[in-house]
């Protein structure tokens, strides 16, 4: 899209000749059928996010009343405090930033580099070794709980966040989508003229790959962070919620009991969906893009 | 690729120095530093990309491989959670235990109908949205995050909501089918009804996501073969159906054996959609998964050799179910 902007003027007489179809996608204009199908799923997506809201702003009697509410009530801020102490989720949001920072850090860079590899570099087994890396994606990570828990249990590793984080670390998806970004993304010129200039392989990775990564390193970084922020099974086995609870931890631990107070779980599902959300709000274009990208000769 | 060769061809090309800018003559001291310098360089063409490729794969043997074997070891022990270094030889009692187990039939019969139940009605919708996101709109970019906004809610948040959506007596689903002449539906007890809201967690979550991977893919078809499908005389529908679907083939594979392995490992949605019955999968073990079941089979139970023998068995499942995929992809291949 911004190469287009680079260009010099001489292409720009020729542009409006042919339509920008191909980017934007299919040529047909959609008809008010399509607008309306769009506007129901979008409602469908949002719906069940506002409502959590609002049911966290109402108190346990009106959500046990017909109709249900479908508007603010003016309780929301108290729920979302009894929720934020109720659960221990400022300890667990720190721990789950820090985990999700980490692997998602960590990810990145592997990633980067082993793309790099996988995408510019030649050796003996590439291909077949590539062929490993997809097909570990089609190991589910859950088939292994059992001796990393025997792992965590002989290390004395439960409760902590070390346990959570070292599995995560494995990310087929992330050396592949490195891969594929860095397979177009990285003209062979310059590698070769860092290498005529008699550069290693690590310093061609710091000063060539590296920048040249950037936007799609980003977007790794955001999907892998919005990934282990939501892991679920794994820190539930190994983390408790008094202990050193991750975010999830600490909001499946408020759904338990026999009178459950239902605004609190509201309040408290909301609480640890919101950073994502924003996230989601601010980055939502670039995610997308790069889901996009990363599906294209998946 | 071919680049990538010539730069290890160019490699012997530049055995005088690894500088070759500079100056050839020069002292016989300087020459065989710069011989040394060559041969480090060519060491380091050589073997610097097993260095950059190996941390993913010592990662996974420590984290994949390894555990996933040790899996099937400790299957055929009786291993106790309490005392997990413990084990005893037991064969496959394990295995002949739990294939007595009507439960285990019973979460694999709901692993099946739930993935079934949640995975064709998500890849058709996704598909559909896809082909209408690909027409030329406005706002087009507030649709696409929008329907992504369910990817980025953890299963806790997602389960622990539709719980409530999908309440018996005040729930707004039941109140919304009211208003249409149905009575209520006990979502959580019955066992069509909650295997149906489990897997609308799961449909909730996803749709927006693989509307998107196939967005890419139908961006990707060149745009001549609609050109020439339309001079044809092919309807918007035929053009959908004899470019658009044989084209997004190997992407449908893909999502189909992404979601088909989604489902297969479904845990968190069922746990949590009755969160007091907890591993049993409600009151009847009605939307009990395998996911579930071979956690209370693990924790509740406290019989991790069991568990073991139950992640084997789905990943006996799972490596039947990809070569049957192999086998469909490569005949649909090879009849088009």
């Amino acid at each position: 899209m911004t190469t287009t902007l680079t260009k010099p003027p001489a292409d720009e007489a020729k542009r409006p000749r042919r339509p920008r179809s191909a980017r934007a996608g299919g040529t047909l204009h959609a008809g008010p059928i399509a607008y309306v199908i769009l506007a129901l799923f979008t409602i469908g997506s949002l719906f069940p996010l506002v409502w959590t809201a609002i049911a966290a702003s109402r108190d346990n009697q009106r959500l046990a009343q017909n109709p249900p509410p479908l508007w603010f009530g003016g309780g929301l801020f108290d729920k979302l405090e009894i929720a934020w102490n109720d659960a221990n989720l400022g300890e667990a949001f720190i721990n789950t930033t820090f985990v999700a920072g980490v692997s998602a850090l960590t990810i990145v860079i592997l990633s980067t580099i082993a793309g790099f590899a996988f995408a510019k570099l030649r050796f003996k087994g590439r291909n077949a070794l590539m062929l490993i890396v997809i097909g570990t994606m089609m190991v589910p990570p859950q088939l292994s709980v059992i001796p990393l828990y025997m792992m965590v249990a002989k290390l004395d590793w439960s409760d902590q966040l070390q346990a959570v984080i070292l599995p995560s670390l494995v990310s087929a998806f992330g050396v592949f989508f490195m891969r594929q970004y860095l397979l177009q993304a990285l003209p062979d010129e310059i590698i070769e003229a860092a290498r005529v200039d008699g550069a290693s392989s690590w310093r061609v990775i710091w000063h060539v790959v590296f920048p040249a990564a950037r936007p799609a390193m980003a977007v790794l970084g955001m999907l892998m962070f919005v990934q282990t922020w939501n892991d679920f099974l794994w820190p539930f086995l190994v983390l408790t919620q008094n202990g050193n609870p991750t975010v999830q931890v600490a909001v499946a631990g408020l759904g338990r009991g026999y009178t459950p107070d239902q605004s609190l779980i509201m309040a408290g599902a909301l609480l640890g969906t919101l950073p994502l959300l924003v996230v989601f709000a601010i980055f939502g274009k670039q995610i997308v893009g790069g889901i996009m990208q990363g599906a294209v000769k998946g | 690729m071919t680049t990538g060769h010539d730069t290890a061809a160019a490699s012997p090309a530049k055995e005088g120095g690894a500088a070759p800018a500079r100056p050839s003559a020069g002292p016989p001291d300087d020459e065989r530093r710069r011989a040394r310098l060559s041969r480090r360089w060519q060491r380091d063409v050589r073997w610097s990309p097993y260095a950059f490729v190996s941390p993913f794969f010592l990662l996974f043997l420590a984290f994949g491989l390894f555990p996933l074997i040790y899996t099937g070891w400790a299957s055929l022990h009786q291993v106790e959670l309490t005392a997990p270094t413990d084990m005893h030889w037991v064969g496959f009692r394990n295995y002949t235990r739990i294939f007595d187990d009507d439960f285990f039939w019973n979460a694999a019969k709901n692993t099946l109908t739930i993935g079934i139940i949640s995975t064709v009605p998500q890849l058709l919708m996704a598909m559909g949205l896809a082909h209408i996101l690909n027409y030329k709109l406005r706002g087009s970019t507030f649709y696409r995050v929008a329907m992504l906004a369910p990817y980025a809610t953890s299963i806790a948040a997602a389960s622990l909501v539709f719980v409530l959506l999908f309440g018996r007596d005040y729930g707004m689903i039941n109140w919304a089918l009211n208003h249409v002449g149905i009575d209520n539906i006990d979502w959580q007890n019955d066992k069509w009804p909650s295997q149906i809201a489990v897997s609308s967690i799961v449909i909730w979550r996803w749709t927006g996501y693989n509307a998107l991977i196939y967005l890419a893919a139908m961006q990707a078809i060149p745009q001549d073969l609609y050109e020439s499908a339309a001079l044809d005389g092919a309807s918007r529908w035929q053009q959908f159906f004899h470019v658009t679907l044989p084209s997004l083939r190997p992407t449908i594979l893909f999502t189909v054996v992404v979601s088909t392995i989604g489902a297969s490992q479904l845990f968190g949605e069922p746990l949590l959609f009755d969160a007091n019955k907890g591993a049993s999968g409600g009151s009847q073990h009605q939307f009990q998964t395998l996911g579930l079941y071979l956690y209370e089979q693990g924790w509740v139970n406290q019989h991790l050799g069991r568990a073991s023998a139950i992640a084997w068995t789905m990943f006996l499942i799972l490596i039947v179910v990809g070569i049957v995929n192999y086998v469909i992809s490569r005949r649909l291949r090879a009849s088009s």
